[in-house]
């Protein structure tokens, strides 16, 4: 199914089972916040993972497509489903317009024109009136699903969420192992023999980025949405840098990588908050430790002691 | 009064002026980092905090040294020199061998960190470091009024950049260092320790950042934001300029300061992003930068 | 070989989802207990002028008023909310919704505490704010569980705004940090410079966060021909604009709009002297004042207590005197029954001294304009005010029809 392999198909049946019981025993809107990042993260590793692209301003994206689902909830007051679908267009067109530009460099120069665009659309979100400046969009409603399920309830929001990511995740891993996944590969282990092969690397790179964009932008909407609030952080280089961060932790290029990844991530931002500054020492520290003796990440070291591709 | 494009001539030619000091610290910063990648091909991402070190080195040999200024610019660049020597033998050296990308991610943790000890320790407001008293003062240039300081910055960083250059151009210890750059195995056969040569220009590199940091410690207060304030403007300059080039980075640096300059005058909150939209001009037009070589 | 070892994994995450289960289980007390949540800002900008400071305030609140023999407990939690709007609606949601938090203060940073004061509204629970400036607070945005204890945008405005036009101060430039604060003050000043027959011949608006030199808006200050520069702006940001008004020899009279004392014993007082600006609370401003501090002081390395951190400790105070007297249960069931009782008592302690809370959550006390004092006049450390003009308790704050908050009935 979906092009999962046997161990892949029984840990993903173990997550399954875990976003089903883990609102009965923890906190549900932390959850929310776990699964919202980890589809981003997904989102994001579709391009360093599969098409070997850095992406270091993948922030405008989910910021963006916060504000959107955020502003046609509480101005238009739409259907959730159709606001989150909003977001999710915002950050393909974007992404088709931002990529355009993007794709046609690689390696650290795409890593930094990412980086500048996506401080352009910062500085476009702080001046733009819409977007409420510093203070944001503020008490969004979450609205209606299907114009009769209520959001306002945290069961019914997580079980929203859920099926967003979970849409979301088997869309990536649908994804990867099409034939455009496969062309994708290509493009990673060898740009100069996929093209010779006859195909036209700069437009599957830029369909690819389209779709990463488009489900960060689903995030970032689905979050404003569970949170009422749509503000600039989400828009912020620190985000980028955070969702490297993330799915680095968790493994580059794993299927399961990013999800466990965010799951430790968001842990500690919560757990630390009352710290302070220890905060930031204590994401220094685990970023330097994974990337000195842990570049497999969480997923990928765990996946090459089963010597199973997790 | 000469009026240029609507503007008071004096205060465009001040806005230029101020231009040149911001872009003083630009060139200082991006020639460390040009440095260290054209010789390391590491992006050192902790080249903010150590310039915010730098400035708390002499902050704290005034402090609890009493250790005065011109003492501190050349002490606390080699103390932090030394640690910058320090890290590259424990921890970055392990990581020559793989991506940029690795790097990049592992000085982005150690410049976390950095600031978060320093925010712990020293708080955030920032601490007060007194100009010299000999740079004290201002001199009034007819169209606005310069502090001695903020010259002796200019002067000071020109020198700097200018002996830097001269040195990787024109010595000899330049021209080992530029041959290892482009293949190190065949410098390591003529019988150069090419594994020192990296430790030292990492030091070196790290020096000049915390040179800047010890000149920008009077104009700025002391605080542990300081540097990171400054990063992404210099990661901007060290692109446009072209990674690994030299000239490119101080004469991007002096540029860019001019350019943002003037867009404090007609746009003032596009400031900071002014150097985003050169540099993405800039990779469209010219990928290797203004100044980069050809791949 | 294979299975055993995916066996031992899956195990491992049955074992881990295990252990969290007991979390929600062992919650029964016996006693009733009060939970305080304080949210600021642990490591950013605002850091010392609230951060451990605040903290250290609500327990000094509560060693005062003696939890001990009362028949109730007090937690207290501390949060970092790292000057975002989400992370702030994130702890609060968690505090309000897991953690049995009852009452959340302080919250330094305009942005984040608006979004707090909606989640404090949706849950029903008590939220005293001391850090935030913004004046909408107790306008637009005001609800019935929030109070804004000890200043705001239009108490600066008017008090430093008004009293500088008055002597002779009746042109200004603006400097103003490019979010809603720095507008809100620049909108709000603006409004009393202009009522005082004074005029603005212009402002800059510069990126925020992220600018260090303010040299180049200076310059242009000087060439409007201004006399007075108002600094709309905060923290580090104020502190950089005063270093170098003051390195490039700006002749004009500058006006802090929010400047605290944190701030000026940072800058020094060589660079500090001759500013104005307004507080409604200073540490050596009368006996009662100094008494408090003294006693704060003692507690954290003789650092003395800002404007903020005593209003954590008067804000604190009050709480607990009228949870006490309406019941803790009570207290702890409807925040909005609280926040009334708050409201219909009398405040009295000894930072802010006798005062009152209005209808549409505004705490009111006298605001203060200060001088910062030459070194020549300062007699110790932590000597740096010297008082100008007081503005008293009915005036200092805005008109409560003016605001068009919907709790004041016409």
């Amino acid at each position: 199914m979906f092009g999962f392999s046997r161990p892949q198909l029984i840990a993903f049946l173990a997550m399954l089972a875990l976003i089903i019981v883990c609102p009965f025993v923890v906190y549900p809107v932390f959850l929310m916040r776990v699964l919202c990042m980890a589809l981003f993260a997904c989102a994001f590793n579709l391009m360093i993972g599969y098409v070997g692209l850095l992406s270091f301003g993948h922030a405008a994206f989910f910021g963006m497509g916060g504000y959107v689902t955020a502003w046609t909830m509480k101005v238009w007051h739409l259907d959730a489903s159709i606001a989150i679908l909003l977001g999710g267009v915002t950050g393909g067109v974007l992404g088709l317009c931002l990529g355009y530009l993007a794709i046609r460099r690689s390696g650290i120069y795409f890593a930094m024109i990412t980086l500048a665009l996506a401080q352009m659309v910062y500085f476009f979100c702080l001046e733009a009136p819409f977007t409420g400046g510093e203070d944001g969009i503020q008490q969004v409603p979450r609205g209606h699903l299907f114009g009769f399920i209520d959001l306002s309830n945290d069961m019914t929001m997580y079980a929203l969420v859920a099926c967003v990511f979970l849409g979301g995740f088997l869309l990536i891993h649908r994804i990867i192992h099409s034939p455009f996944g496969q062309v994708l590969k290509g493009i990673r282990e060898n740009e100069p023999r996929t093209t010779s092969l006859g195909y036209r690397t700069d437009d599957y790179k830029l369909i690819a980025f389209m779709l990463s964009t488009s489900l960060t932008g689903i995030a970032g909407g689905t979050k404003a949405l569970v949170f009422g609030i749509a503000t600039l952080t989400d828009v912020n280089s620190s985000t980028s840098g955070e969702i490297v961060l993330t799915t680095l932790l968790g493994g580059l290029g794993t299927v399961f990588g990013p999800v466990m990844g965010s799951v430790v991530m968001v842990s500690m931002e919560n757990y630390l908050a009352q710290f302070g500054a220890w905060v930031t020492v204590t994401q220094g520290v685990i970023f330097m430790f994974c990337v000195l003796a842990f570049r497999r990440g969480i997923i990928g070291e765990i996946g090459n002691f089963l010597k199973l591709k997790l | 009064m000469i009026m240029i494009f609507g503007i008071p001539g004096p205060l465009l030619f001040g806005q230029l002026l101020l231009g040149l000091i911001n872009g003083a610290f630009y060139a200082m910063l991006s020639l460390g980092l040009a440095v260290i990648f054209g010789m390391l091909n590491i992006i050192n991402f902790a080249h903010g905090a150590l310039f915010m070190m730098g400035a708390f080195a002499a902050w704290m040999l005034l402090n609890y040294f009493d250790i005065g200024y011109f003492p501190a610019l050349i002490l606390a660049p080699l103390l932090v020199g030394a640690f910058g020597i320090f890290l590259e033998k424990t921890i970055i050296s392990r990581l020559y061998k793989l991506d940029h990308l690795y790097g990049l991610l592992l000085t982005f943790g150690l410049s976390l960190v950095i600031e978060g000890l320093f925010r712990n320790g020293y708080g955030s407001s920032g601490m007060p470091y007194r100009i010299p008293s000999l740079l004290q003062g201002a001199t009034d240039l007819g169209f606005m009024f310069m502090p001695n300081y903020r010259g002796w910055v200019v002067l000071a960083a020109f020198v700097v950049c200018t002996a830097t250059w001269l040195i990787i151009e024109k010595t000899s210890l330049g021209a080992t260092l530029r041959a290892a750059t482009e293949n190190a195995p065949l410098v390591q056969a003529f019988g150069v320790n090419v594994p020192r040569l990296i430790t030292l220009t990492y030091g070196g590199g790290i020096a000049l950042a915390a040179f800047a940091g010890v000149l920008a410690a009077p104009i700025y207060s002391v605080n542990p934001n300081m540097g990171s304030n400054f990063i992404n403007t210099v990661f901007a300059v060290v692109v446009i300029g072209g990674m690994g080039s030299i000239l490119g980075s101080i004469v991007t640096g002096f540029g860019l300061g001019v350019v943002e300059g003037l867009t404090k005058v007609f746009y003032p909150q596009a400031s900071a992003t002014v150097v985003f939209v050169v540099m993405v001009i800039v990779l469209l037009t010219r990928p290797r930068g203004l100044f980069g070589k050809a791949a | 070989m294979n299975l055993s070892r995916r066996a031992i994994t899956l195990g491992g995450i049955a074992t881990a989802a295990g252990t969290i289960a007991p979390f929600r289980a062992g919650r029964a007390q016996a006693k009733p207990k009060l939970k305080i949540g304080c949210l600021t800002d642990m490591s950013g900008p605002y850091k010392d002028l609230a951060g451990p400071g605040a903290a250290a305030a609500v327990h000094q609140a509560l060693a005062e008023f003696g939890v001990a023999g009362k028949g109730f407990d007090v937690e207290v939690v501390v949060a970092d909310h790292l000057n975002k709007p989400d992370v702030g609606t994130t702890v609060a949601r968690e505090w309000f919704d897991r953690d049995g938090v009852d009452i959340i203060v302080e919250v330094a940073n305009s942005g984040v505490a608006l979004a707090v004061a909606n989640v404090a509204k949706e849950k029903n629970k008590v939220y005293l704010n001391t850090g935030a400036a913004t004046s909408d607070l107790t306008a637009a945005a005001c609800n019935a569980n929030t109070i804004h204890w000890v200043y705001d945008t239009y108490m600066l405005a008017q008090s430093t705004g008004g009293a500088m036009v008055k002597a002779g101060g009746d042109s200004w430039f603006f400097i103003t940090a490019d979010y809603a604060f720095g507008k809100a003050l620049q909108r709000d000043t603006t409004e009393f410079v202009t009522g005082a027959n004074g005029k603005v011949v212009g402002s800059v608006a510069y990126p925020f966060p992220g600018t260090t030199d303010f040299s180049s808006y200076l310059i242009q200050a000087q060439a409007s021909g201004a006399k007075v520069l108002g600094m709309a702006n905060a923290g580090t940001d104020t502190i950089n604009t005063i270093k170098q008004a003051k390195e490039f020899g700006i002749k004009m009279q500058l006006a802090g709009l929010l400047l605290f004392l944190t701030d000026v014993h940072s800058l020094g007082l060589d660079v500090a002297q001759g500013i104005v600006l307004t507080d409604s609370f200073y540490w050596d401003m009368n006996d009662r004042a100094r008494a408090f501090s003294d006693r704060f002081s003692a507690k954290v390395k003789g650092v003395r207590p800002t404007m903020v951190q005593a209003g954590v400790y008067s804000s604190t105070l009050h709480y607990l005197k009228a949870a006490t007297a309406m019941g803790i249960e009570q207290a702890k069931k409807d925040g909005a029954a609280t926040i009334a009782r708050l409201k219909a008592m009398p405040t009295d302690d000894d930072c802010f001294g006798a005062g009152s809370i209005r209808a549409d959550g505004r705490k009111i006390h006298p605001s203060y304009l200060w001088e910062v004092k030459k070194p020549s006049e300062s007699k110790g450390p932590w000597d740096y005010y010297k008082p100008v003009a007081t503005t008293p308790a009915d005036k200092a704050f805005r008109p409560l029809d003016k605001g068009g908050c919907p709790l004041v009935k016409a």
